[in-house]
């Protein structure tokens, strides 16, 4: 078991013919991940990697003719937005949006229209999601991690890829890895991931790993207090970052005192998380 | 993307909400022509993109036009937390009755939009926040729908104000959301919105801040951007799309990805040294956005150690590697420079900096180490 994405997910790729997009389409086809289309409007009906993926003008067509279950958004932040909407049109259930600096105000329309239809997302601006030797969607390289019982779940991207590395130097192996991003405002936080891998058969320990920037790190801890059983190991970041300033993420930033990377150590270690003090001491405290 | 007052009172009168008669000044002069304009009376605001103007003695009224020059001359050099006044605004000087707080911001945790308006106006209002979060009256708006003029009416009542500017109130709430809206404001705030003497409801002072990430859709605010007030060398990072941020440490500091840069830095510190920077040289950088961040990186006089931390995925090591030794030649760097490699191409990046003399890492931890021995050397 695992959550979210596995070897049943059938994938379509948005942008599937930009730069990124075919990079990363190539790298999660030689992964193992079954893609099943792509979309590009305008190049309905080539096909790429070798032949092997068509694709559609619009994501109904692809998931029409595909039954695909799971869309993957590799398109420019200007049309990203316009990407979420045509996915949750087009009845995609899980979409994963892997494009940085979308607009806030965008995304908060994004998020309210995708609520109201039940559709989730995951991102944007994020790596996506890995379940070792099943699925990848997204950018998070595949061969630094190996299938295990932890639950990794994230705001950042190459920190992740750290943490999964020191856990693989460990002999520790990942269930599943969500990067649900940097934005302020985004699709999938981290109660919504720690209540799956609380209910996942596979997930024994769960690894969360925050930064500044909002409250969703305390509101976790308040979930993990009162409904989880399994462990969890937190690391955040940014606890050297000055205030008011934006750190490379859209959404690690200090406004008016909040979200400070001492408040969020504070109210883990108080619902009885371990903190570690740099990232790869979060695989020795697993151990 | 902060504006200043002048600038945001500005796009807040273009939507309709009114505002003091007044315009900007860069000389002494021009603020005194101004102030005669005015008909005397005038206030002198400095433009800086700080708060706490007023405390730090950057507000004042003159009494006349030659009044306004002598303060504008005082105001005009003055640094307000480090920032040099360039410009001052010169307004008509109101007659203040009531001073109300309103403003609209993201609120992140609801996903919306929040309307915040408060009879206790004029002061810092994350104070106010923080004391008496009961005088904070707060109306989510449905980013779909909009702001609704109920809830306009429900925050006139909410905050006590007289029914007869029920109306006028409407219609300055309704106008700052459409500012904010279609301007992709982060914040928009008139605080005071005053009542004066005349029973007028006016925009007293403004504040906006816009989404850089919007940015490609308003060209006209882009021409507003005050690179005076920005240090030069995060406007040179924005140049080559490199994330920097100036700190006050000795130890320089190269990332790729926004966590690992601010862990990079947390680990410094954890170890006993104290960062420099932030930078994020992003995902995929090439050899000539490395050259750029180290050169960005050493113009900091305080760096005595640089610390490159990078984890391959969609980056790889030796293009990272490349980018390192060409900045080196360029620019022959004489502090010490510690370099981890892992990940994509990590094996090449690491050949190629064989014999460029750097001290090298395997762990983010024994990076940082090394670093910080390096600067207290």
């Amino acid at each position: 078991m695992s959550i979210l994405i596995d070897k049943n997910t059938r994938l379509i790729v948005q942008g599937i013919t930009g730069n990124e997009g075919m990079f990363h389409t190539q790298q999660m086809f030689a992964y193992g991940t079954n893609i099943v289309g792509g979309v590009t409007p305008g190049k309905g009906g080539e096909w790429v990697v070798n032949g092997k993926i068509p694709v559609f003008d619009s994501v109904k067509l692809a998931a029409d003719a595909t039954g695909a279950n799971c869309s993957v958004i590799f398109v420019p932040a200007k049309f990203a937005p316009d990407a979420m909407f045509e996915a949750a049109d087009a009845g995609i259930s899980l979409i994963v949006c892997i494009t940085e600096g979308v607009a806030v105000q965008d995304m908060m329309r994004v998020r309210n229209y995708l609520d109201q239809k039940r559709v989730r997302l995951v991102g944007p601006n994020c790596p996506g999601m890995l379940t070792p030797g099943e699925s990848k969607v997204g950018i998070i390289p595949g061969n630094i991690a190996i299938s295990g019982n932890v639950g990794v779940v994230s705001r950042s991207g190459t920190l992740t890829y750290e943490v999964l590395y020191a856990m693989k130097n460990l002999g520790l192996g990942a269930s599943t890895c969500v990067g649900i991003g940097g934005d302020p405002v985004n699709g999938t936080n981290f109660i919504d991931v720690l209540d799956m891998f609380e209910h996942d058969a596979q997930t024994e320990k769960v690894v969360m790993i925050g930064e500044i920037g909002g409250t969703d790190e305390e509101k976790a801890a308040e979930f993990i207090s009162k409904k989880m059983t399994k462990p969890v190991v937190s690391f955040i970041a940014g606890q050297t970052a000055p205030p008011g300033k934006r750190m490379g993420h859209a959404g690690a930033i200090i406004e008016g005192g909040a979200g400070t990377a001492a408040d969020k150590i504070k109210a883990l270690e108080a619902a009885g998380v371990k903190v570690a003090k740099h990232p790869e001491e979060i695989a020795t405290l697993l151990k | 993307m902060k504006l200043h007052e002048y600038q945001s009172k500005l796009i807040f009168s273009k939507y309709g909400i009114p505002i003091p008669k007044g315009r900007v000044a860069a000389t002494a002069e021009a603020a005194r022509q101004i102030a005669q304009e005015l008909g005397g009376r005038a206030v002198i605001k400095a433009q800086v993109l700080v708060g706490g103007r007023g405390k730090a003695g950057g507000i004042k009224v003159a009494k006349d036009p030659n009044d306004a020059e002598q303060l504008a001359t005082q105001i005009l050099s003055m640094e307000i937390k480090g920032l040099p006044v360039r410009k001052v605004l010169v307004d008509e000087a109101a007659s203040i009755e009531t001073e109300i707080y309103l403003g609209i911001t993201n609120d992140r945790a609801a996903r919306r939009p929040v309307m915040m308006a408060s009879a206790a106006g004029g002061v810092d209002i994350e104070e106010v926040a923080r004391e008496t979060p009961e005088k904070i009256i707060k109306v989510h708006i449905d980013p779909l729908l909009g702001l609704r003029d109920y809830q306009t009416r429900d925050i006139a009542a909410g905050i006590d104000l007289p029914r007869e500017l029920w109306r006028d109130f409407n219609a300055i709430a309704l106008a700052l959301w459409k500012a904010y809206s279609e301007n992709d404001a982060t914040l928009a705030e008139i605080n005071p919105l005053i009542i004066n003497k005349e029973k007028k409801l006016v925009a007293l002072d403004g504040k906006m801040l816009i989404d850089d990430n919007a940015m490609f859709r308003h060209a006209d605010l882009a021409e507003l951007r005050d690179i005076d007030e920005e240090a030069p060398a995060e406007t040179e990072a924005r140049k080559y799309g490199l994330s920097y941020i100036k700190l006050d440490g000795t130890i320089g500091c190269m990332v790729n990805g926004a966590g690992l840069a601010m862990t990079s830095m947390d680990v410094i510190k954890l170890f006993g040294g104290e960062p420099a920077n932030f930078l994020d040289i992003g995902g995929g950088a090439g050899a000539d956005k490395v050259a750029a961040a180290m050169k960005i990186i050493l113009t900091d006089p305080n760096v005595k150690a640089v610390l490159f931390n990078i984890f391959g995925g969609i980056t790889r090591c030796d293009e990272v590697a490349k980018g390192i030794l060409v900045a080196m030649d360029e620019v022959k760097p004489k502090v010490p420079m510690v370099v981890r490699l892992v990940g994509t191409n990590a094996e090449e990046g690491r050949k190629l900096l064989e014999n460029a003399h750097m001290i090298t890492a395997e762990t983010l931890a024994d990076a940082a180490q090394k670093a910080v021995k390096a600067a207290t050397k």
